[in-house]
């Protein structure tokens, strides 16, 4: 049961990473892809009645982990305090930016609007990267499970880090180049014309350079964390999650040169799956390690709540993610298509 | 006071208090957008619908404010209250994550729809959005405050060996009977606050002389719903709140009502000025025995004071708790008053023309929230010195890896973001009044397919 809860976790964190990926991917390339107000309208409104829905996995997940590993959201977010904090800030700086953009007609607000919203989508991607980047690693967890951690201290990988060092900030540029990627192959979809093709040049312009960042951030961490090999040497069927990481980059670029928008997105959520899917295959069953030795990591067994809790709440669990499902399949058919331009100032 | 405890407690007060100016405002406009449209379609009158958009977009932008600030509220659990989330956790996560799961999901697909769909759905798919906007925000409403009654009145838990609780009861923890009163107080509480920001609307376009026609509809629907909740806020619900405190926290009464001495046929102060140091109240006016009788239906019945429990259990802040009680209490009163009169000149046909009644409806709109926030600030000063009542004390709760000097810099950059929030917000509410209802047109169509999609659904 414990382990069945990790996995739901992971879903609901996977699911965000790919729903709120291509809206924050959306924003980093906003301002590079947007060269008129159509063009920048028309991204917004791409994500505009979904990017909300999107964001509520976040705290859907953040909920889920709290009542299932209540030791582990207390560990974490506190000793993510400052980088939590900032991200919350540039949460709320992106959904203003996306929201109260159209209310105002002034261009001069409308363009500082539009920098609000990419900036804070580029900063939130590298954040969360360096995020993934710190529980690979490991974090200074003291005897109690506690622990904190400085924004950055001498950017080397040791016993006590900073959030920020070498490999989590490659961390960071691997996400944001991934979500670059992925919110590219969005725009593709939802867009025609001129906009449509610069986007598809996104991705083609990327693509090699995820490829790369994609071996190189893999050799990294055998280099930091050998360790992690384990969990592939006894289930040798976990080769085939990389396997399926190069596939799905191999498939991205034959739809991009077949020009299938639709297929190179579904790549790259692909992608993303796979990432997350092996990084989580790797720690298992830890769910926190930790740099001060591995006697001090958090497991699964030690943060996880009462078996009666888990039980009750798989029930609920059931129903409600049910009807999330169903909701999400609702509201993108309902906005389905290519975005247009037609409709008045109300709205994005 | 430890000085990083004082700020993880500030900044929590703050971010919290500032979080509730906007849900509460949704949460209260809900049931009248949903109202309105139903009026709409029953009546079939244009007048109803323009009525509902307006209101849909004041409710579009609150909507967003609350989003933003709400995030927050679920993060600093962790971030700065770490040891009780270790503690709590595996039973308030469960209301926290269904809110989640239930209530966020359902709201914000349905709010997509209701805001941006209105060409695309039908009329009765889009009354059913709305509906499901009204639910998704009250179901939200249940859950933040089933999540505060366990920490009010624990139950449904049981110790584990590593200090902390657990879950034994899910049905315990969902039908608290704390929760219930308080769900109920603090709902009519809120739907006020959408009734009379309704009303004060309504009020400023007759004094100003536009959007008559609609400014009469606010007005109708406002006065009508403002009393039944101010009825339903003293009656019924603040009734029963203030016996569950008789009940499971005679402290924090005895505090609210800065009664030092136990004693029988206790009096209701009305006005004073607790002096803890000396416990007891200046320039007191109070109706005598009238404690005892709200608080157990005898006027001669025995209320506990102060002096029955020690004073490590009082309520720290005993002044702030008295007065915030004492301002909700006072306010609620007014509001009744009010309420009572604009209905009065509502059925005698007199209300659009009476400019005083109009002025005062025009001027009360800060008022709930002012009660509203001081019901709040009552309920969570009033359950120290505990974080779960008889159970974990404050001190004992927040983050000890934190420092006093980290959560200084995040409680600045909060007030600094709160700020531009404000600001932003001012400015858009006053765009939309400026704009008023009748402007109010359809949203557009945002996707080609959109029109097709709505024929083949009709």
């Amino acid at each position: 049961m414990p382990t069945l809860w990790f996995c739901i976790v992971a879903v609901m964190i996977a699911a965000y990473v790919v729903l709120d990926g291509f809206d924050l991917g959306a924003g980093i390339i906003h301002l590079f892809i947007g060269k008129t107000e159509d063009d920048r309208k028309r991204i917004i409104r791409s994500i505009g009645p979904v990017w909300d829905g999107n964001e509520v996995w976040l705290l859907a997940a953040g909920g889920t982990l709290y009542f299932a590993f209540p030791q582990l959201y207390a560990s974490s977010f506190s000793g993510f305090y400052l980088p939590l904090m900032m991200v919350l800030w540039l949460l709320m700086l992106r959904a203003i930016g996306i929201e109260f953009r159209a209310h105002i007609g002034e261009p001069v607000w409308k363009s500082f609007f539009d920098g609000i919203f990419a900036l804070s989508s580029i900063l939130l991607a590298i954040f969360f990267g360096a995020a993934l980047g710190n529980v690979i690693r490991g974090v200074p967890l003291a005897p109690d499970h506690y622990f904190f951690l400085p924004l950055f201290t001498n950017w080397r990988v040791g016993p006590q880090p900073g959030i920020l060092d070498w490999y989590t900030v490659m961390s960071g540029v691997v996400a944001l180049v991934t979500l670059a990627v992925h919110g590219a192959n969005y725009i593709a979809l939802k867009t025609e014309d001129e906009l449509n093709l610069r986007a598809r040049r996104v991705g083609l312009i990327l693509w090699p350079v995820l490829l790369v960042l994609t071996l190189v951030s893999l050799f990294a961490t055998i280099s930091i964390r050998p360790e992690w090999l384990a969990n592939y040497k006894a289930m040798p069927v976990g080769y085939a999650i990389p396997a399926i990481v190069f596939g799905s980059l191999a498939f991205m670029l034959y739809s991009y040169k077949r020009g299938n928008d639709r297929n190179a997105f579904l790549a790259s959520s692909a992608y993303i799956t796979l990432m997350l899917v092996g990084a989580v295959f790797a720690l298992y069953p830890n769910v926190l390690p930790a740099s001060t030795g591995a006697q001090f990591n958090l497991t699964i067994a030690n943060s996880v709540t009462s078996a009666y809790g888990l039980k009750i709440g798989l029930a609920w669990f059931a129903v409600g993610i049910t009807l999330t499902i169903a909701y999400f399949v609702f509201i993108y058919r309902m906005f389905r298509g290519k975005v247009s331009l037609e409709g008045g100032e109300h709205g994005y | 006071m430890d000085s990083a405890l004082l700020i993880h407690r500030l900044q929590f007060a703050f971010t919290v208090t500032y979080h509730y100016l906007f849900p509460q405002l949704t949460m209260g406009l809900a049931p009248l957008i949903v109202v309105l449209k139903s009026l709409a379609i029953w009546k079939n009158d244009d007048r109803y619908a323009k009525a509902a958009r307006f209101w849909a977009k004041i409710f579009g932008i609150n909507f967003v404010l609350g989003v933003v600030t709400g995030i927050p509220m679920e993060f600093q659990f962790g971030t700065n209250w770490s040891h009780f989330s270790k503690y709590a956790g595996g039973v308030i996560g469960q209301t926290l994550a269904m809110e989640g799961v239930f209530a966020f999901f359902l709201e914000s697909a349905f709010l997509g729809l209701f805001l941006y769909g209105e060409k695309r759905l039908s009329k009765w798919m889009h009354w059913f959005s709305a509906m499901m906007v009204f639910v998704g925000s009250w179901l939200s409403g249940y859950f933040i405050i089933a999540t505060d009654a366990w920490m009010q009145h624990p139950v449904a838990y049981e110790r584990t060996a590593d200090g902390s609780v657990t879950l034994t009861s899910f049905w315990g923890l969902l039908l608290n009977p704390w929760a219930i009163w308080q769900y109920l107080h603090n709902m009519s509480g809120a739907a006020l606050t959408g009734a009379f920001v309704m009303m004060s609307v309504g009020a400023f376009y007759l004094l100003s002389k536009k959007h008559f026609e609609q400014a009469k509809i606010f007005l109708k629907v406002g006065v009508v719903s403002g009393l039944l909740f101010a009825i339903l806020l003293i009656g019924p619900t603040g009734d029963g709140q203030g016996r569950n405190l008789a009940t499971h926290q005679p402290a924090t009464l005895a505090a609210m009502e800065a009664l030092f001495e136990t004693q029988p046929g206790a009096p209701l102060v009305i006005i004073g000025q607790p002096d803890v140091a000396a416990r007891k109240i200046d320039n007191p006016i109070v109706v005598p025995k009238m404690l005892s009788f709200l608080t157990y239906r005898r006027w001669n019945a025995e209320v506990k004071g102060l002096d029955a429990f020690p004073e490590s259990e009082w309520p720290q802040n005993i002044p702030l708790l008295y007065f915030s009680y004492h301002i909700m209490v006072g306010l609620g009163t007014i509001f009744m008053a009010e309420m009572v009169i604009a209905a009065f000149l509502l059925w005698r046909k007199r209300l659009f023309e009476s400019r005083w009644m109009l002025w005062a409806l025009l001027l009360s709109f800060p008022f709930p929230y002012i009660a509203n926030t001081a019901g709040w600030i009552t309920a969570e000063v009033g359950r120290q010195p505990y974080l779960v009542y008889g159970l974990l004390r404050t001190t004992e709760g927040f983050s000890k890896t934190v420092s006093g000097g980290n959560a200084m810099f995040t409680l600045i950059g909060f007030m600094g973001m709160y700020v531009v929030l404000s600001v932003l917000f001012l400015f858009l509410i006053r765009r939309e009044l400026e704009h008023g209802p009748e402007g109010a047109e359809l949203a557009p169509v945002k996707v080609k397919h959109a029109v097709e999609y709505a024929e083949v659904t009709k």
